[in-house]
C-alpha cells in the first residue's frame, strides 16, 4: 500500500481565526492525506515538537493576525533543529504579498493568500512533498 | 385578489416558464422559488408578526421613526500598534463625521498578556492596539471627551479590566460612570464557538460576565454590557440563519446565567445588544435582521417574561463581512460593502463599521478607511434607503424569506435547548462543528464553481498588479511597548499593586463577590492587565479548547 502524506495543520502565534486552518485541514483529509490540527495558540516550540511526534512529512501553517514574519521562521527554525529537513513546511493566511519573499527566503516552501483554492495546496503538496 | 384566484394565475404562470427553465436551466444556490406571491405570506398576521416599529415584536425596527430622525452610528472599529497611534486615528475619524468609536485591541491585550510576555512576541501591536496599564489607556482616549463620545471595546475574556480602566481613565478627566455610554463585546460563548480569544473555563467567564451585568446596572446605567455576537459566527462560515440561531442561544444562555446570580431579568436586559454580521446577499440579510428581532423579542417575552419592552428590543451593531473580501482586484470590495451597508440599513441596524477594501491583505490604510466610512455617508444622505422606515416589509419575498429564516433558527434553538443550552453545546463540539460544515460546504461551492466570487474563481485579471501602500506595523513597536511598560512598572507604587493584586485573589475565591469594584482598584494602582489576568488564571483554571475536524 502507498505510505498516506501526514500533514499537520497548525496555527501559530495568538490568532484565533481558524476557518481557513480547518477548511484546509479537511480538504486534505478528503484528498486523502492524514491530518492532524494542533488547535489554537501553539508556540513555535508546541508546534516543531508535535511535528516530531506525529512524524509528519507537511507542517501547514495558518495565520491572519500579521504575526507571521515572526513565527513562521521560527517554526522552520525548531523544525529543522529537530533533524526534520526534509519535512514540507508551508504556509498561509492574511499575509501581504511584499512580505512573501522574506518567508520563502526563511525556509517556508510556498505561502498562499486569501482566494486560493484547496486544490492549488493539495497539488503542491503532492509534487513537492519527500515520502 | 383571491387566494384561489392567485393559485389559478400562478399555476398558469409556472406551466409558461416551463420551456423557459428548459432552455435555460437555473442556477445553483436559488432561493427555493423562482417567483413570490401573497400566498408565500397568507400566515403573517400584521399585528402578531410584522407590527409597527417600536412595538412588539419590533420586527419593523426598535425605534418609532427609525433613522428619519437619527442615522445610525457611524462606528468605525480601529486600533493598531501603540496606543499613541491608534489616538491619532480615533481623532482623525472623529474629525471626518465617525459618530462613535470602537477599539480594536492587540492579541495579546485580548488575551489577557502583557506586551513583555514572552507569548506576545510578534503580536503586539499587530491586529490592534497595544494595552498594558491603565497608562496606555489614559494615551488612547487623550483630548477624547469621553462624556461626548460613545465607545465599543472588542474585547471579551478580559473585558472586565478593560472597562475599569475605561472608567478610572473617565474619572481622570471629570467624567462620571453613570454619564459613559458605549459597550463591550464580553461575549465568551461565541470566542469558544468561533473567535478564539477565550482564557477561562466556562463558569467564572460566566460568572465575570454577570458580575459586570450588575455592577453597571448600578454604576454605569447607559454603558450596553454585552454585544452577543453572530458576527464571528458568520465569518467563521455559518449560515445566516445559524448566525441568529447560535447567537440568540448565547443570549438565552447568558440571561440564564444572570436570572441564577439573582439578577431580574428587566434590570439588565435592556442594556444587552447585539452584533450581526452584514454578508453579500443583500435581500436575505434584510430578513435575517428583521427575524433576529422577532425571534429575540418572542425569547423575552414568553420565556423571561420581561415586562418592559426596552428588555424585548434586539438592538444591533453590525459590520460589513470581513471574509467577503477579495484580495484580488481589491477595489471591488468597495462595491461589496457599499451592497452590504445597502442591507444592514435597510435591516435597521443601530449602528456600523464598513471594511475597507484592502483588509483581505492587510490593516487599512487612512485613505481606504475614509472610503469606507464615505460609503456609510452616501447611503445614509443620497441613496435614500434611509428615509422610510423597514422599506422592504411586504415584500412577498423579503417576508416570506423572514419567516424561513426565523423557523430555522427556532429549529436550531430548540436543538440546542434540548442538549442543555448553548454551554453545552459548545463543549459538546456541536455548535463549533455546524459552522465548520457550512465554511467547507461554502469553499467547496466556490471552487467547483456552483458560487461564484467575482474576481476569484471568475473574470479573474492575469497579471494584476498587487496592491501598493498597505498599512504596515511597525516591527519595533513590540520593543517600545515593552519598554514603556517596564518604565511605567519603576514609577508606580509596587507595595500597592500587590496589596490590589492580593484582595483581587481573595475576591476571585469568593463566588458570592462581584470582581468588578476589585478589578477597578487594581486598575487605578497601574497593574497590569497581564497580572490581573494571571491572578485570575490562578484562580479559575484555563480553558481547554475542543479540537475537532
Amino acid at each position: 500500500m502507498e505510505k498516506k502524506i501526514r500533514v499537520l495543520v497548525a496555527k501559530p502565534g495568538l490568532d484565533g481565526h481558524d476557518r481557513g486552518a480547518k477548511v484546509v485541514a479537511r480538504a486534505l483529509r478528503d484528498a486523502g492525506f492524514e491530518v492532524i490540527y494542533t488547535g489554537l495558540r501553539q508556540t513555535p516550540e508546541q508546534i516543531a515538537e508535535a511535528a516530531l511526534q506525529e512524524d509528519v512529512n507537511v507542517v501547514a501553517m495558518s495565520i491572519l493576525s500579521g504575526a507571521h514574519g515572526h513565527l513562521f521562521p521560527k517554526v522552520v527554525d525548531l523544525v529543522r533543529g529537530n533533524g526534520m529537513t526534509d519535512t514540507l513546511i508551508i504556509g498561509g493566511g492574511v499575509i501581504p504579498d511584499g512580505d512573501i519573499p522574506a518567508l520563502k527566503e526563511a525556509g517556508v516552501a510556498e505561502v498562499f493568500t486569501p482566494g486560493t483554492p484547496t486544490s492549488d495546496v493539495v497539488n503542491f503538496i503532492k509534487e513537492n512533498v519527500k515520502l | 385578489m383571491s387566494t384561489e384566484k392567485i393559485q389559478a394565475e400562478l399555476a398558469k404562470y409556472e406551466a409558461s416558464v416551463e420551456k423557459a427553465v428548459a432552455r435555460f436551466p437555473e442556477r445553483p444556490h436559488l432561493p427555493e422559488q423562482r417567483l413570490y406571491t401573497p400566498l408565500d405570506i397568507k400566515g403573517d398576521d400584521y399585528a402578531d408578526e410584522i407590527s409597527f416599529p417600536g412595538v412588539y415584536p419590533f420586527t419593523r425596527g426598535v425605534q418609532p421613526t427609525m433613522y428619519r430622525g437619527r442615522f445610525w452610528t457611524m462606528r468605525m472599529y480601529a486600533g493598531f500598534s501603540t496606543a499613541e497611534e491608534s489616538n491619532k486615528r480615533y481623532r482623525m475619524l472623529i474629525e471626518n463625521g465617525a459618530t462613535g468609536l470602537s477599539c480594536a485591541f492587540d492579541l495579546p491585550t485580548q488575551i489577557g498578556y502583557d506586551s513583555t510576555d514572552p507569548i506576545s512576541e510578534g503580536e503586539v501591536g499587530k491586529v490592534g492596539v497595544a494595552i498594558d496599564s491603565l497608562a496606555d489607556m489614559e494615551t488612547l482616549f487623550d483630548q477624547i471627551d469621553l462624556g461626548k463620545v460613545s465607545t465599543s471595546m472588542t474585547i471579551n475574556a478580559p473585558a472586565s479590566v478593560l472597562l475599569a480602566m475605561y472608567i478610572a481613565v473617565a474619572e481622570k478627566q471629570g467624567v462620571p460612570a453613570d454619564q459613559l455610554r458605549g459597550t463591550i463585546q464580553n461575549d465568551i460563548l461565541k470566542e469558544y464557538a468561533a473567535r478564539g480569544t477565550y482564557i477561562f473555563p466556562p463558569r467564572p467567564s460566566m460568572r465575570l460576565i454577570t458580575n459586570i451585568f450588575e455592577y453597571c446596572s448600578k454604576n454605569v446605567p447607559k454603558w450596553n454590557t454585552i454585544s452577543i455576537s453572530g458576527y464571528h459566527i458568520r465569518e467563521a462560515g455559518s449560515t445566516a440563519a445559524q448566525e441568529i440561531a447560535f447567537t440568540i442561544a448565547d443570549g438565552i444562555a447568558y440571561c440564564e446565567a444572570a436570572i441564577k446570580a439573582g439578577l431580574k431579568i428587566d434590570d439588565f436586559a435592556g442594556r444587552l445588544s447585539f452584533f450581526w454580521n452584514a454578508h453579500n446577499n443583500v435581500l436575505e440579510e434584510v430578513a435575517k435582521f428583521r427575524a433576529s428581532r422577532r425571534i429575540w423579542a418572542k425569547v423575552m417575552k414568553e420565556r423571561f417574561h420581561a415586562e418592559k419592552d426596552k428588555s424585548m428590543m434586539l438592538r444591533f451593531h453590525t459590520q460589513t463581512a470581513g471574509s467577503m473580501l477579495t484580495a484580488q482586484q481589491p477595489n471591488n470590495n468597495i462595491v461589496r460593502v457599499a451592497l452590504q451597508t445597502a442591507a444592514a440599513v435597510m435591516g435597521g441596524t443601530q449602528s456600523l463599521h464598513t471594511n475597507s477594501r484592502d483588509e483581505a491583505l492587510a490593516l487599512p490604510t487612512q485613505e481606504s478607511v475614509t472610503i469606507a466610512l464615505r460609503t456609510q455617508q452616501i447611503v445614509a444622505y443620497e441613496s435614500g434607503l434611509a428615509d422610510v422606515i423597514d422599506p422592504l416589509a411586504g415584500s412577498y419575498y423579503v417576508e416570506a424569506m423572514t419567516d424561513k429564516i426565523e423557523a430555522e433558527a427556532w429549529d436550531y434553538i430548540k436543538k440546542i435547548d434540548d442538549m442543555g443550552g448553548a454551554v453545552a453545546a459548545i463543549e459538546k463540539g456541536y455548535i463549533q462543528k455546524e459552522i465548520q460544515d457550512s465554511a467547507y460546504k461554502w469553499q467547496m461551492d466556490v471552487e467547483s464553481g456552483a458560487r461564484t466570487i467575482v474576481g476569484v474563481n471568475k473574470f479573474q485579471m492575469e497579471n494584476e498588479e498587487p496592491p501598493k501602500d498597505l498599512l504596515k506595523v511597525d516591527e519595533a513597536v513590540g520593543e517600545r511597548q515593552k519598554a514603556k511598560v517596564n518604565a511605567m512598572k519603576e514609577k508606580r507604587d509596587n507595595e500597592a499593586v500587590k496589596a490590589a493584586l492580593a484582595d483581587l485573589k481573595k475576591a476571585c475565591q469568593d463566588e458570592n463577590e462581584n470582581l468588578m469594584p476589585h478589578i477597578l482598584a487594581a486598575v487605578k494602582t497601574y497593574a497590569t492587565l497581564g497580572e490581573i489576568c494571571n491572578v485570575m488564571r490562578e484562580v479559575f483554571g484555563e480553558y481547554e479548547a475542543h479540537v475537532s475536524l
